[in-house]
């Protein structure tokens, strides 16, 4: 069942979170990539990468976390990737914790915004996170996240 | 052009109206704001609710100074762009935003002497009246570089990195 490339899943909500993202790309290279985000408005940042829409959500909207994770949990199992990475926030929560789930290993890169502690979903990252990366050296901790560089 | 900008989901009216008085009191023209669903109109200043990602980088572009809230998104573009930057942390306990992250994003931004912070009203109202002679620094990359790429790939591709 090996592939030649990897799959990877890097999947993350709009704004500072998909900025962070797409700061990454070198570490996808040789891979095949998805995209995944809340809007299709940022397709051309991806070039001609593979894109996809997934529905958005925060805390404050239960409903919406629903459907955001039930789009993610069809994209997860439509497309089988080895790798899923996020660099937050809810979505790329829920990819993890699906991704989990069935087998897929993982990466968190928690937000450099969160410079005084984790955000909420990169704390909760760290039960379903392989690889759980925090972008601050302060914050790392023995039993992770861990600290090994950050987007800047 | 001075682009004002308050980030991708809650309005942030407790700095438009520093910023449009400002604009109204010194007439300045060259200011154009997107202030977020439902948020407080400027009187002084042309603004749309949401730009789509392609306006947004296009005005991002044209612009001469960026100002914003402190969130990732507004400070990396500046960043990327090469445009001097002067934020403001919105405040969850005024109901700006979901936590009170932004706050030590702009003091660790600050310490790293990327980015020009107003913490409040005032010190926004003292910022805006020197915001022709502030500067960027160069450009930063259009990639993360180094350390974290670089473990990130090697779990990619290896699955070193990961936990017992």
């Amino acid at each position: 069942m090996s592939r030649s490339k990897p799959k990877v899943l890097a999947i993350a909500s709009g704004g500072g979170h998909w900025v962070q993202l797409l700061r990454l790309r070198p570490a996808f290279e040789g891979c095949d990539v998805i995209f995944a985000t809340a809007k299709e408005g940022y397709r051309s940042d991806v070039g001609g990468a593979d894109f996809r829409v997934i529905v958005d959500a925060n805390r404050s909207n239960k409903i919406g976390l629903l459907k955001s994770a039930w789009s993610i949990f069809r994209l997860i199992r439509s497309e089988r990737p080895d790798v899923i990475i996020s660099t937050g926030a809810a979505p790329g929560f829920f990819a993890l914790k699906i991704g989990r789930l069935v087998g897929i290993r993982t990466i968190w890169v928690d937000s450099v915004a969160n410079a005084e502690e984790l955000s909420m979903s990169g704390a909760k990252a760290g039960s379903c996170a392989d690889l759980w990366l925090t972008q601050w050296p302060h914050l790392a901790r023995e039993g992770g996240p861990t600290f090994i560089g950050n987007v800047l | 052009m001075i682009l004002v900008t308050v980030g991708t989901d809650m309005p942030f009216d407790r700095m438009m109206k520093v910023v449009d008085e400002w604009a109204g009191e010194s007439g300045r023209k060259d200011v154009f704001a997107q202030i977020g669903e439902g948020g407080w109109e400027p009187r002084h200043i042309p603004f749309v609710n949401f730009f789509d990602p392609a306006e947004f980088k296009q005005h991002f572009a044209e612009a001469r100074l960026i100002i914003g809230h402190a969130g990732m998104g507004t400070i990396l573009s500046a960043l990327l762009h090469g445009k001097p930057i002067l934020v403001m942390p919105k405040l969850a306990r005024l109901g700006e935003h979901r936590n009170e992250h932004q706050t030590a994003t702009a003091k660790r931004m600050m310490e790293l002497g990327n980015v020009n912070v107003a913490f409040d009203e005032d010190e926004m109202r003292a910022k805006l009246s020197l915001v022709d002679s502030l500067q960027a620094r160069g450009p930063i990359g259009a990639y993360a570089s180094g350390p974290l790429v670089e473990g990130i790939r090697d779990f990619i591709f290896t699955g070193k990195g990961k936990r017992a």
